[in-house]
């Protein structure tokens, strides 16, 4: 029978000639190698970064929040707009670990465990905010269903209550999906380093894992249930930030092509900043194998793809302004493009619309300088898109007499600022002293992981002829 | 061997997962139900070649999801209309949309904590140490390594004739552990 198909194989996940044992050195030896210099200095520049982050959010506290640049009408701005950008970078980690994984994407093994580092880091400095714009912070407690001495209970009808709920759900369940995978790759460092107190920490950590089958059976289940709850959670938490806005009635934030858009947008600028930081350390870290040029491509369609969406949802915001036929709807596009805020509006669709269009070519999608700016340039362009939506609907609202227009002041810039160093402190950490590859997980995608691998090869397996 | 000197199990080596997982199914069709395979990873198939029931984590998780929706129903009728009733721009107190997001958040949150707990429970952990690491070679079955343990509970268990069975279906070393 003549043979009118051809199988394209996959390409190998793993470059270079690696065993099972080489992989476990490969990144069971970053931990236990001495700490290079530039990780001491790393580490020093956050630690200024995070106490100016901490001098600032006092000040805030012992002086009120009239330290930042908030005004009558712009009562939220480079608060919301940093908690909206760092809860949509944290949206990458779960896309990578959960919706790859139900998609079974064998590519993520190589980056899941570092972008869900980066989640729950950046979900803290997420929460950060909006816990610090409340003013009162003493009464923070207030937003949980708590029973008090005032018999008050919070208002379940407030799309503020249900992020509250939400970023707090995420943040615990990432944690929970993250500490889960990192349990037989704790076992792995237990079981390779040599001082006595590591080992005692790293194997109180590791719960007494063996690696049994009857271990790994339920960890596989636990593994993929988990991964189907944090699946509608990553699209859920995103959209119900987006309600803050959608659900209000101010001209450009009462929409609703907000959730699908908040979601590309959130993706979009994750999927870029576990871009930067992945290009920076692979090259520190020697993980080239692991983190080949082929996930970069990877990723980058992945860019390209939501940075699309995002542009398709600029557009249809201001064809739905001009199709609704509502004044002042219309006004407030209008007034995006052209008004006060035009260079926050133009430097935004530079960064998200035009920036991507270079990854339609595969040299360009290969190229790693290249492809660590534009992930910069996303995320410049992120952090426009949420301020032009805060600040410019609420600077020119529906009451001409009252538009105002919002600076930032000196606290605003230093305590965004501040948040990379707590990110980053937390983040040169999770690589100074954790497997920041998956090892479990990659070895499992080697080709030799597979029975069949041996069965295939003639006499290699004693025991299957 | 001294008089005191009790047995935990008995430990054989393979060479890869193909071998372990044929060893496997050797030792589940010699009627040993005490025993487990060591391995780096997951091997798919090998459920099977041990005979293992499917795990039971699914129900757990189902049970904590459904807790979650009911309490998280409960906690928001109640609070919106028996502990603190508010009149928001004429809608009703019962607001069964407006309780969705919040209702979804917690069955995830309790669904996660099911499957989380639910996994240490049933793989009986955490402990904090197990005869098991006694041995010295088993510390590779993190790295490299392929291993299946016989234990001494398993009442087909004879440490000589076990030890010389897992040797005839393939074992490349054998170790004794100790209790």
């Amino acid at each position: 029978m003549s043979q009118n198909t051809a199988t394209v194989p996959d390409e190998r996940l793993v470059k270079g000639n690696h065993d099972f044992a080489s992989i476990t050195k490969l990144i069971s030896d970053i931990p236990q190698q001495k700490t290079p210099l530039w990780w001491y200095i790393a580490f020093g520049i956050s630690n200024i970064l995070l106490a100016v982050m901490l001098a600032m959010v006092v000040w805030l506290i012992w002086e009120g929040i009239g330290v930042w640049g908030l005004n009558q009408p712009v009562g939220w701005a480079w608060d919301i707009t940093n908690f909206v950008w760092w809860v949509g970078i944290g949206h990458a980690g779960t896309l990578i670990s959960a919706i790859l994984f139900l998609f079974r994407q064998g590519w993520r093994t190589a980056i899941n465990r570092f972008a869900e580092a980066m989640t729950i880091f950046a979900v803290m400095c997420a929460g950060l905010f909006p816990a610090i714009h409340v003013g009162r912070i003493w009464t923070i407690y207030w937003i949980f269903p708590l029973p008090n001495s005032m018999q008050l209970w919070p208002n379940f009808n407030s799309p503020l209550l249900w992020d509250v709920f939400a970023v707090f759900t995420y943040l615990t369940v990432s944690t929970l999906f993250w500490y889960v995978g990192l349990v037989p790759d704790l076992a792995t460092m237990r079981d390779k380093v040599k001082g006595k107190i590591s080992k005692m920490v790293y194997g109180a950590f590791a719960l007494g894992w063996t690696g049994g089958n009857r271990q790994w059976q339920h960890y596989e289940k636990a593994y993929m249930i988990l991964a189907g709850l944090a699946t509608p959670l990553v699209l859920s938490v995103h959209t119900i930030v987006s309600f803050d806005f959608a659900v209000s009635i101010i001209p450009g934030w009462h929409t609703t092509i907000f959730p699908p858009y908040f979601v590309a947008g959130a993706i979009f600028s994750g999927f870029a900043m576990v871009l930067t930081l992945m290009i920076i350390s692979r090259k520190l870290y020697g993980l080239e194998d692991i983190m080949t040029v082929d996930h970069i491509e990877k990723m980058n369609i992945i860019i390209l793809v939501t940075g699309m969406m995002v542009g398709f949802a600029y557009a249809m915001e201001f064809f739905i302004a001009w199709y609704g036929g509502f004044e002042y709807e219309k006004f407030i596009f209008i007034n995006r493009a052209l008004g006060p805020y035009a260079w926050a509006y133009w430097t935004m669709i530079t960064c998200n619309v035009v920036a991507p269009q270079f990854f339609w070519v595969k040299k360009f999608r290969r190229n790693i300088a290249l492809t660590f700016a534009l992930s910069i340039v996303i995320n410049i362009g992120m952090w426009f898109e949420r301020f032009v939506i805060v600040v410019s609907s609420l600077a020119t609202d529906y009451l001409p007499s009252s538009w105002g227009y919002f600076s930032p002041t000196y606290v605003d810039v230093l305590t965004y600022v501040g948040t990379f160093g707590l990110f980053l402190t937390f983040f040169l950490l999770f690589m100074r002293f954790l497997p920041m590859v998956a090892i479990a997980e990659i070895k499992a995608v080697l080709p030799q992981a597979n029975p069949a691998y041996y069965r295939s090869q003639n006499g290699h397996s004693s025991k299957s002829e | 061997m001294s008089t005191n000197h009790k047995t935990f199990g008995v430990l054989a080596e393979f060479a890869n997962p193909a071998d372990l997982m044929d060893a496997a199914a050797e030792v589940r069709d010699a009627g040993f139900k005490n025993f487990d395979t060591y391995s780096p990873f997951p091997i798919h198939g090998m459920d099977d070649a041990m005979g293992l029931k499917p795990s039971k984590l699914g129900w757990i998780v189902l049970g904590h999801g459904i807790a979650g929706l009911l309490g998280g129903i409960a906690l928001q009728s109640w609070a919106m209309s028996v502990a603190y009733p508010m009149h928001i721009s004429g809608k009703p107190f019962l607001n069964f949309p407006a309780f969705v997001p919040v209702a979804f958040a917690i069955v995830i949150l309790l669904a996660s904590f099911g499957a989380f707990l639910g996994l240490f429970f049933l793989s009986r952990l955490p402990r904090l140490n197990q005869p098991l690491f006694n041995s010295d070679r088993i510390t590779k079955a993190t790295d490299d390594g392929f291993f299946l343990c016989i234990e001494a509970t398993d009442p087909a268990f004879s440490e000589k004739k076990t030890a010389e069975f897992l040797k005839s279906i393939g074992a490349t070393e054998i170790e004794i552990i100790p209790e």
